[in-house]
Parts: structure tokens; C-alpha cells; sequence
């Protein structure tokens, strides 16, 4: 990617960003708060937290699957989620292991 | 409420935990102002603290995705809500194009309008610091706001929560991309799995309800199954249809013959 385009990408995140933010405060009370869209609200992060998760754990070269050393990380992740480490071991357990499965292979 | 402060809790980072549990002000009412101040602030610094650090990881991951040391702390500086600038990065990586690079960004980002929301009736801030108070409208902020009794203390808790953050974010940035720079390939030292494992701490809080797993699991599939098929960036935008698509079956089995309101 180009610089000119990355800088893009990130004066249009900023910007959009930063007006979503600043909705919430302006919007009179109630505008937002409709049952639907509060469930909306809710599940659109989980969507794409699962979905890039999935990504950026078995995406490899032109869109292809893999599954390499980083499944291995994100296993690792999990486990550690679920012994409730903290955010920070979390992310380190998935670096290490998938450093060493790397240095194995 | 059906569902009581789903939108808060549901979006309750991982990294907010260590800090939040256990800790909310204990102090009666009538307790001294200045110990109920002490409290608040107490509390603030250390989920600013906690997740402060995490900064650490996103200046490594974007310097990493190939971001140059003044891109990445553009990001952390003017985007400032962590989950948008790690996806952002991500699909700069992958080869994205900028906007719909961004528009993932965007869509993880939408979540803060709920919580200015919120926020605006709880903190009542003058129309003239509102502009700049927007910026600090992020899971952590607002976690910490909501979580206190009064106005007062959440003003106080809003303010030192937003601005330790911001401070620690943008220098751990600094110094994770300044070190990513230092250590040459990072895929090598498996750097590239510190994104993704960003996504997991701040997905699985979230995994409670049938209605979450379904949507994750749903997600999971269109975005891996048409990341063949479809250019960069635009698969993960197509699971996001994962949301609505939940809903749309939700609301369809509620309105049974009794026509009750389904969970």
C-alpha cells in the first residue's frame, strides 16, 4: 500500500471515529436508545472481533487459508483466557508460543 | 430493560478487568468527600494504567502491518479507541484498501456513540467541553463513569480515566513501534499473533448469550469461507451482516403464536 493511502485510511478512521464519539454526546436522549438498535449495537462488535480473529489468525498470502504457527499462538491465547490471565499474558502467551513454534519449524 | 446494560458490558475489554473487579467504591455516602475523590481517582489510574500498556502491543502490531513511526502514533493520537486502530492496521496488511480498511475501523467504532450516550445524561457536560470530551469516549472511560454513584464522581473518574489513558496509550505506542523497529522481521518473534490475540481478550468477555456465539460463530464462517473470494477487507465487512442476521432469526422465532418478546 501506498503512504498516501495508508494516510488515507487513517484521516478517514480518525474522522469517523471521532464523529460517532461525539454523536453520542450531541444526539438528544432516546434517539439512540430503540431496543433494536441497542442489540444491534451490542453483537456488531462480537461479529467482527470473531471474524477478524479468525482472520488474522488463518489468513495467509492472496486471501488463502493457512493454518501456521500463529493457530498455535491463538490456542495458547485461549487457554489463557479461560485460566482468566490477564489482558497482557494473554496477548504474550500468544506471541511466545507462536515465536517458538516458528523457531521449531 | 430486558437486558440490562448490555451494550457496557458486552464491549467490556478484557484489559479493564484486572483493574475493575473488585474495585468499585465501597464508601458510604456520607463518607468524607475528599476519601470518596481519593477513590475514584484510585480506581481511574489503575484501569488507565492496565490498559495503557496495551499500547505497547499496538505499536509493535502496527509497525509490524508495515506502518511507519509516524503513522502509528497518528493512529493512537487522532483515532484513539483501541480495537478500531488494531483492525485498521490488519487490513492495511492484508492488503486492504484504504477505505474499506476504514470502514472496518468505523463499524468497531460505532460502539462509542452508545457510550456518549449514556454518558451525556450521566455527566452533563457544558456544550462547550463537549467537542473535546468526545475524544475520551471509549469502552474504558465510560466503564469507569457508569460505574460511580454520583456526578461528581464520575465526572472525576471520566477526566483521569480518559487522560491517564490517553497519556499511556500514546507513549507505549511510541515505544512498542520504536521497538518493533529495533527488532527487525517481527513475524519472527511472533509479533503477528498479538493482534489477533488483542481480538480473542476483547471477543470472549462478550460470548455469553446464545445470541453472541451464534453471531461469533456466524462471522467466524463468512469471513474465513469468502476470504478467498472476495478483495481484502471486504470479507470481514460481509460478516458483519453476522449481527443482523442473529436478530433478524431472534425476532422472527419470538413472534411465535403467543407472539411474546423472545430473548
Amino acid at each position: 500500500m501506498s503512504t498516501a493511502g495508508v494516510w488515507i485510511a487513517i484521516g478517514a478512521t480518525a474522522v469517523g471515529c471521532y464523529l460517532v464519539k461525539l454523536l453520542g454526546l450531541l444526539v438528544p436522549a432516546g434517539a439512540l436508545e430503540r431496543p433494536l438498535v441497542r442489540r444491534l449495537a451490542a453483537l456488531l462488535p462480537v461479529a467482527l472481533l470473531a471474524a477478524l480473529t479468525a482472520q488474522q489468525t488463518f489468513g495467509g498470502e492472496g486471501g488463502a487459508l493457512v493454518a501456521d504457527a500463529r493457530a498455535g499462538g491463538l490456542a495458547a491465547a485461549a487457554v489463557a483466557l479461560v485460566l482468566r490471565a490477564p489482558f497482557l499474558v494473554v496477548v504474550a502467551a500468544a506471541v511466545l508460543v507462536t515465536a517458538g513454534l516458528r523457531a521449531l519449524g | 430493560m430486558p437486558e440490562r446494560n448490555q451494550t457496557t458490558q458486552s464491549a467490556l475489554p478484557a484489559g479493564v478487568r484486572p483493574a475493575g473487579e473488585g474495585t468499585p467504591p465501597t464508601a458510604s455516602p456520607a463518607a468524607d468527600r475528599g476519601g470518596d475523590d481519593r477513590a475514584v481517582i484510585r480506581d481511574a489510574l489503575g484501569v488507565g494504567v492496565a490498559v495503557g500498556l496495551s499500547g505497547l502491543a499496538f505499536g509493535v502490531t502496527s509497525a509490524g502491518a508495515g506502518l511507519s513511526l509516524a503513522q502509528t502514533c497518528a493512529l493512537s493520537l487522532l483515532v484513539f479507541t483501541g480495537s478500531s486502530q488494531f483492525a485498521l492496521v490488519g487490513a492495511l496488511a492484508a492488503g486492504g484498501g484504504p477505505l474499506t480498511a476504514a470502514a472496518g475501523a468505523f463499524f468497531l467504532g460505532t460502539r462509542n456513540a452508545f457510550y456518549g450516550l449514556r454518558l451525556s445524561s450521566l455527566l452533563r457536560l457544558p456544550r462547550a467541553v463537549r467537542p473535546a470530551a468526545a475524544h475520551l469516549v471509549i469502552d474504558e472511560t465510560s466503564l469507569v463513569a457508569l460505574a460511580q454513584r454520583d456526578r461528581r464522581a464520575a465526572r472525576i473518574g471520566f477526566t483521569v480515566t480518559g487522560i491517564t489513558l490517553y497519556l499511556l496509550w500514546n507513549l507505549t505506542t511510541l515505544l512498542g513501534a520504536l521497538g518493533a523497529a529495533a527488532l527487525g522481521d517481527t513475524a519472527a518473534w511472533g509479533l503477528d499473533a498479538a493482534g489477533p490475540a488483542v481480538f480473542l481478550a476483547l471477543l470472549a468477555p462478550m460470548l455469553r448469550t446464545v445470541a453472541e456465539r451464534a453471531t461469533a460463530g456466524l462471522a467466524v464462517l463468512l469471513g474465513l469461507g469468502l476470504l478467498p473470494v472476495l478483495p481484502a477487507g471486504v470479507p470481514v465487512l460481509v460478516a458483519a451482516l453476522a449481527a443482523p442476521l442473529v436478530l433478524l432469526v431472534r425476532g422472527l422465532r419470538a413472534k411465535g403464536p403467543d407472539g411474546g418478546e423472545g430473548r
